[in-house]
């Protein structure tokens, strides 16, 4: 019994709730919200330190034992997302508090990023198929209600390709689910992972874990991202930001969990249509990434490009492509964080989203200019910097495995991930400068530096890679030995010791 | 045109209280018997609707002059803060106590925690359907 469990989920939630009869009181949305999501992640690195001693933490809800009851599991890699997840979060919230404006404060923005990373947390929690479908609609609910904050014709438009989409998603979840339950009896998530491993994974479990594929993919963006560029574009750069960082990762998140605990008994087929589908997302997101003029799109379109790039470690399976996949996610979450606040900020300085229409950036703003040198260099997975370690283990992974296509694709889209963004440095922060000191928007050091601690963050994780190494090499030995965690779920004499 | 409308104003007098009993009923009964938070706030609401539909809406918020979503804040804030409560005696999140009670009028009744968080649920469903049956029927000018 570890209630700890719950306040990654308990204290956002809550505090949006309060925060909800407070709307005209902006400096105490400010203060509550940054202290909610500061906590979660003080909370999300206590679990993650305690789980290193005490093994996988389970946390049943009123009591009711599993595999009866509804309960949050935290094992390593949910905790480095959780952990990671609000970090990201309460620097994004910094960044709003300086950028996002009276009218977006007044309808409740500061509430709905409370929600959206109560639902994320909870679906990196949930150790239960039907609650993290609940969680799942929590995070998407609070992200139809930012992606048209503000209703700009443009905002209304992708909202409604975005809402349709995943309602659709949502109701093939719900599908997928029914039949699971139908085929093996339960929905806690080690029981079922311990029931498909006794009796096979027959033809039926497998076209329901292919139904499930559909719909992770669809929130991930992993090949069927088509709505992913429109509606990530659309919205303010806090709250793109906010989408980039966290809303794929859960998909990505789902993915990994599924495939490796659950379904993890016919690779030839669940394996090989992930490895085909990432591979199609690596080319169809640097295509994307290319072929655009508007910096918003092209860096949408690098979101793509890492859901691909990640998921390759999934369809390589080994522990060690998995810790390349697991760096690679904290690595993201903080470097699209960082790439959308910078991308964003230029945008709103300017007024402009073209490449074609700016030039000379750097003389106005050198701050900026290097910032979006760092991201772009930490997306390339240049050391010191954190993708670095990321992209190394997942190679080695992909070599070990064999998958030398996969291999090929997967550091081919670096570099397309380097020219798209090199493109975007080359044309608007170098060159003559076109906008006079006189004229020039001021950019305040308050809405620089979020940015600046975001560059500080993948630093970080690139130098210490060493000191997060003991988790992720945790989270990934949990991924492969499945056994260790249907054990911590659904262990028989712990549970009489209670 | 003037609709006659006095038979449905005198029979909404009296249906209101029995569908309001009712869902009073149907929530009280919930965690033991079929009902609960969830049903009970949608016959609640309905009765609310039913008053909305007879009378017009200024009328109906000279009597029940609350911000109905203020309302579902709070049922929000009761369901979740219950749920929160058990934590603080050590207990699981979600954890439910009971016991029985010697109350003047209903005589011996088990009262439970989970009366709270079913409160804070017909509260929140009220709530978000008045809302929305308002929303939608406003005009835009």
């Amino acid at each position: 019994m570890t209630n700890a469990l719950v306040m990654p989920v308990l204290i956002p939630l809550l505090t949006a709730i309060v925060l909800t009869f407070f709307r005209n009181s902006f400096i105490l949305q400010r203060t509550l919200s940054f202290i909610a999501t500061a906590s979660s992640a003080g909370i999300g690195v206590y679990l993650l330190l305690r789980i290193q001693s005490e093994g996988i933490l389970r946390l049943d809800f009123g009591g009711w034992e599993p595999p009866y009851g509804i309960l949050f599991v935290g094992d390593s890699f949910a905790l480095l997302l959780v952990t990671a997840a609000a970090t990201v979060t309460s620097i994004i919230l910094l960044y709003a508090f300086s950028t996002i404006g009276e009218a977006f404060e007044k309808m409740y923005v500061y509430p709905f990023m409370l929600f959206l990373l109560a639902g994320v947390n909870g679906s990196f929690l949930t150790g239960d198929v039907f609650n993290l479908f609940v969680c799942f609609e929590v995070m998407l609910l609070a992200s139809y209600a930012l992606l048209i904050l503000g209703g700009r014709k443009v905002q209304l438009v992708e909202a409604f390709t975005y809402i349709t989409i995943n309602v659709l998603a949502s109701w093939f979840f719900l599908l997928a689910i029914a039949y699971l339950y139908g085929a093996t009896g339960t929905l806690n998530m080690a029981q079922l992972a311990e029931r498909v491993a006794e009796n096979g994974q027959g033809p039926v479990l497998t076209v329901i874990s292919l139904i499930f594929l559909l719909v992770f993919s669809l929130k991930a963006g992993l090949l069927l991202y088509f709505w992913l560029p429109g509606s990530y574009s659309a919205p303010p750069a806090a709250i793109a930001a906010l989408f980039g960082a966290l809303l794929t990762k859960v998909g990505i998140y789902a993915l990994i969990r599924m495939f490796t605990l659950v379904f993890h008994h016919s690779p030839e087929i669940t394996q090989s249509i992930i490895g085909i589908m990432a591979a199609l997302t690596l080319i169809g997101g640097s295509i994307g990434a290319l072929s655009s003029n508007d910096i918003r799109q092209i860096i949408a379109y690098n979101v793509v490009i890492a859901v691909g790039f990640i998921l390759v470690g999934l369809a390589a399976g080994n522990e060690l492509a998995l810790q390349g996949s697991i760096y690679y996610v904290l690595h993201d979450m903080v470097a699209k964080a960082m790439l959308f606040l910078a991308g964003g900020l230029m945008i709103s300085l300017t007024g402009k989203a073209k490449i074609g229409e700016l030039s000379g950036l750097i003389r106005n703003y050198p701050a900026l200019g290097w910032l979006f040198f760092i991201v772009m260099l930490s997306l390339t997975g240049i050391p010191p910097f954190s993708g670095f370690i990321g992209k190394v283990l997942l190679g080695e992974g992909l070599i070990e495995a064999d998958t030398y296509v996969l291999l090929t694709l997967a550091f081919l889209s670096s570099l397309f991930v380097l020219y798209s963004l090199l493109r975007v440095f080359l044309n608007c922060f170098m060159g003559e400068a076109i906008i006079g000191s006189e004229e020039q928007v001021v950019l305040k050091k308050r809405t620089l530096l979020p940015i600046v601690m975001l560059g500080i963050l993948t630093l970080a994780i690139g130098l210490g890679a060493d000191a997060i190494a003991p988790f992720v090499n945790d989270a990934a030995s949990t991924l492969v030995n499945p056994q260790t965690y249907i054990e911590a779920v659904l262990d028989k004499e712990a549970l009489l010791k209670q | 045109m003037k609709i006659n409308d006095v038979i449905l104003r005198t029979v909404t007098k009296i249906v209101v209280f029995i569908i309001l009993t009712f869902g009073v009923e149907l929530f009280i009964s919930g965690h033991n018997d079929p009902g609960g938070g969830f049903s009970g706030g949608l016959v609640l609401a309905s009765a609310l609707l039913l008053l909305y539909m007879t009378y017009d809406i200024e009328t109906v918020h000279k009597g029940i002059p609350f911000d109905f979503k203020k309302i579902a804040g709070l049922g929000v804030f009761l369901a979740v803060a219950s749920s929160a409560v058990p934590m603080l005696f050590n207990n699981q999140f979600l954890n439910q106590a009971k016991g029985d009670f010697a109350l003047p009028v209903f005589g011996v009744t088990e009262l439970s925690m989970v009366l709270l968080f079913e409160a804070g649920v017909a509260l929140t469903v009220v709530g978000v359907v008045v809302t929305i049956l308002l929303t939608i029927s406003e005009d835009v000018s």
